[in-house]
């Protein structure tokens, strides 16, 4: 026997109820990421703003009990590490492996929280928790200071788009709360901040063992005026609310078609608002219509808003499917077969100039080869360090070729559209998180300008070479690879090599003539004179 | 933004932006797998999960199974009610039994753990298997229990079914990578980020029906071991001395009925139980013998083995 429950009581109880799913509707909600140098006492920390949150639970806190006398490192105390650290492999090394996600609220708000391990075998984790997170708590050891992992994932959490970074100068208990100390790690992470960029940070004194700073002020730091941890979280605004993203971006997920007189796009909306007969493009196909419906369950809508998932139905029969998105017409998005973008690579097996893997991005899944490794981050300063091929945990600067454009912005502007993974063609694992830089658009150029003439026929080899590390397949042109088209008339044989020539950079190849002979207006292309000369220019 | 992220949008509710999240997961399942099904265990995530499901795909109907692993010691009322909603929505449902567990008669009264490595954990692998499904849904959230708040919501596991959750892959934004290696399947949870007031008030707020045993109601019960259980049927063994007693009970999660306590209560009715919710001291796997049978790394084991 089942019973229905939409029964209205209309008693006291519905009334509360009521009151109280209202209100819960409408707290906000904020994702933290926590993360440091191992036993800065994360998930200590964690453990703690679930306890003064009162979201431990009697039968928790029980286990908590018995499990702080089995694996704990607080004596007889509460070891609220344990509260969060799940795997087995964790309590038995007192270290955090993976994230953890935690939820809490309080009357102001609801808090999801990532806990990121800080062992460097575990940045890849670490990026997975920051991907989805609004702001970072750094903690710190007050009697360590900044250490390498801090400054790593702060450049992580920085180049991740988070904004609101909380430097959380922990165990002041050790330190016997003193000012000085915390002054000191202040001005050394203003240093490192100002080097890689990050504008603002709040710093905090506390003990996540003690609770100090955590819930309510301490009374063992009256030289610190700001506020507990707690308190900033519950009213730090958070800007990465991707305010940028107005235009309506749909990218399509996948084609419901139940019978022969409905054909739907479903997709999550990624940005702006749309409603019926507004006009619309397809990227990267370019084609028009006309948004017809917007499907749901409940009924159809008079206006689909950013982040709902919804079934669209278009005015016209075109052909559009998983991967292609749809735009508002007027939209500045537009797509690209050539990216700029910073890697976080996370694969054992390092980055290979050349192979090619699989691009997803939005809904897309392409494939790319990676055209030209940059520098590698060096996460210390957040400056440049040396050119070579990423390997485990390495960030770095690349471009990356595809085989089929896609719609696509910089992650600066666009967090749904300007974020990518790559993944192993071999064994499908996820080595790479992607933040797009730029949209490199070369394919106007591409049809006129990928025939190169040589002033001098002996650059041939360098042009070739230079072409080829930029990751531009590439294909010389002479006497020797047109044998088969020779002929006793010079002209007609320049003539044949010409239209060769056409074919191949129509097919995007870069063509290197190494002939005597030099473009025109019927047939184009550029003149590769001197390799000194402008020499950026033409290999882009 | 990223759908996790994207929770923070204006515009959209809490339960909006959860139910938005879990139907994109799904359609990502589904047009990147080639053989998902979804798990229906009858109880309240299940149900959840199906009505996301009808929403996701709708007009058209699920673009896959439901699978419902069976024990045969389901309470007789989950059954009742798993037969008319496949009656009802018309969904395909299939029933899987692993068939040595029902020839050697194992039940929760003689073999102890056995009962759940043989019905469940063996008999989702069995399934799986047999069926060919590449991509399983599971109604898990993470805040149930210690090890799932550390798995991803593409799970994967290796060909014998094993969760390992030391390499698990990263996952970025809502760019979930459904590629898998030869021999690998998935587990996806699309209630990953639901906590179970968000559960019980996404039932209310869509009328969304479940198996009356959510409720309280005058029920023939013992007490063992601290534990209130259910005397469903007449195989339930009593102990000497006990006599079954009716009491005002309701249940937080369904499982096997000698396996699943009762919490007494007359919260008869959704908002009720709502308002106990809100004042709740206990979690609610405090209700389940599963978690405890050998001290707080049971779950991950379980899991590591194939468990869902």
């Amino acid at each position: 026997m089942a019973t229905s429950l939409c029964a209205q009581t209309g008693d006291a109880v519905f009334e509360q109820v009521e009151a109280y799913l209202d209100a819960a509707q409408r707290k906000s909600l904020l994702r933290v990421l926590t993360c440091g140098s191992v036993d800065d006492g994360k998930s200590t920390l964690l453990g703690r703003l679930l306890y003064d949150s009162k979201t431990i639970l009697d039968d928790q806190l029980a286990a908590l009990e018995g499990d702080s006398r089995k694996w704990g490192t607080q004596g007889d105390g509460l070891d609220f590490a344990l509260l969060v650290d799940g795997l087995s492999a964790e309590r038995e090394q007192g270290i955090t492996i993976d994230v953890a996600y935690r939820f809490f609220a309080t009357d102001k708000r609801k808090f999801i929280v990532a806990d990121t391990p800080g062992h460097e075998q575990y940045t890849r984790n670490m990026v997975t928790g920051a991907s989805t997170a609004d702001l970072a708590i750094i903690l710190v050891d007050a009697r360590k200071g900044l250490m390498a992992q801090t400054r790593r994932h702060s450049t992580i959490a920085h180049l991740l788009g988070i904004r609101d970074v909380v430097l959380a100068i922990n165990k002041m208990d050790l330190v016997d709360f003193a000012q000085d100390r915390f002054d000191t790690i202040i001005a050394d992470y203003r240093v490192f901040a100002d080097e890689i960029g990050i504008e603002d940070f709040t710093a905090i004194p506390l003990s996540a063992l003690t609770g100090d700073n955590i819930a309510a002020p301490s009374r063992r730091t009256p030289w610190y005026h700001g506020r507990a941890l707690l308190d900033h979280l519950e009213r730090v605004q958070v800007g990465g609310e991707d305010p940028k993203v107005d235009e309506f971006h749909f990218p399509v997920q996948w084609v419901n078609r139940p019978d022969s007189g409905f054909r739907g796009y479903a997709g999550r909306i990624a940005g702006g608002t749309v409603r019926p007969g507004d006009a619309v493009r397809v990227l990267p196909s370019g084609q028009s219509s006309t948004v017809e419906r917007i499907v749901t369950m409940d009924g159809d809508l008079a206006r689909g808003l950013n982040g709902q998932s919804v079934t669209l139905t278009l005015a016209d029969e075109i052909d559009c499917s998983r991967g292609e998105v749809i735009v508002a017409a007027k939209a500045r998005l537009q797509s690209g077969r050539r990216l700029s973008a910073t890697l976080v690579w996370m694969a054992e097996a390092g980055l290979v100039p050349g192979r090619s893997y699989w691009l997803k991005i939005g809904t897309a899944i392409v494939s790319a080869t990676i055209a030209n490794i940059g520098h590698v981050l060096d996460v210390d300063n957040g400056r440049a360090g040396e050119a070579r091929p990423l390997a485990l945990n390495d960030i770095g600067q690349v471009e990356l070729s595809l085989d089929r454009p896609v719609a696509a912005r910089p992650y600066g502007e666009d967090r749904e559209l300007g974020a990518f993974i790559l993944i192993d063609k071999l064994d499908r694992s996820t080595v790479a998180a992607g933040m797009i830089d730029s949209i490199i658009h070369d394919e106007v150029r591409r049809d006129r300008e990928t025939i190169y003439w040589l002033s001098d026929p002996g650059d041939a080899e360098h042009a070739r070479r230079r072409l080829q590390q930029a990751g531009r397949p590439s294909f010389v042109l002479d006497d020797t690879t047109l044998a088969e088209f020779a002929d006793p008339d010079a002209a007609e044989f320049i003539r044949r090599a010409r239209a060769v020539a056409l074919l191949m950079s129509r097919a995007g190849i870069n063509v290197v003539m190494a002939l005597p002979a030099a473009p025109d207006e019927r047939w184009p292309g550029q003149v590769y004179a001197d390799e000194s000369q402008d020499s950026d220019a033409w290999v882009i | 933004m990223n759908a996790l992220a994207n929770l923070g949008h204006p515009g959209l509710t809490h339960l909006e932006r959860l139910e938005a999240e879990s139907i994109h997961i799904m359609r990502e399942v589904v047009a990147e797998t080639e053989r998902p099904v979804m798990l229906y265990s009858m109880g309240k995530d299940s149900a959840v999960m199906l009505h996301l499901a009808r929403k996701a795909f709708f007009p058209g109907g699920l673009p896959f199974p439901l699978l419902h692993v069976d024990t045969t010691w389901k309470f007789q009322e989950m059954y009742a009610f798993r037969d008319r909603v496949a009656r009802e929505t018309g969904v395909e449902l299939i029933v899987y039994q692993n068939p040595e567990a029902l020839n050697r008669g194992i039940n929760p009264f003689d073999h102890g753990s056995l009962h759940t490595d043989l019905w469940k954990t063996e008999g989702l692998r069995q399934a799986l298997d047999q069926y060919g499904f590449d991509a399983a849904f599971g109604g898990a959230r993470r805040d149930e229990e210690k090890s799932r708040a550390k798995e991803r919501i593409f799970s994967f596991r290796s060909a014998n079914h094993r969760w390992d959750p030391k390499s698990q892959r990263p996952e970025l934004w809502s760019l979930y990578n459904a590629h898998k290696a030869k021999g690998e399947s998935i587990r996806v949870f699309p209630l990953s980020n639901w906590t179970e007031l968000d559960i019980w008030q996404y039932i209310y707020a869509e009328a969304i029906e479940i198996v009356s045993l959510y409720l309280a109601a005058p029920r023939p019960t013992v007490e063992r071991d601290g534990m209130i259980l259910m005397v469903d049927d007449d195989r339930f063994r009593l102990q000497p001395g006990e006599t079954p007693v009716d009491r005002w009970v309701r249940f937080r999660t369904l499982g096997c009925y000698p396996l699943t306590g009762a919490v007494e209560s007359h919260a008869d009715t959704l908002e009720q139980v709502i308002q106990e919710m809100i004042v709740s001291t206990s979690s609610e796997r405090q209700g389940r013998l599963i978690d405890k049978d050998d001290g707080s790394a049971s779950m991950e084991r379980k899991k590591q083995e194939g468990y869902f």
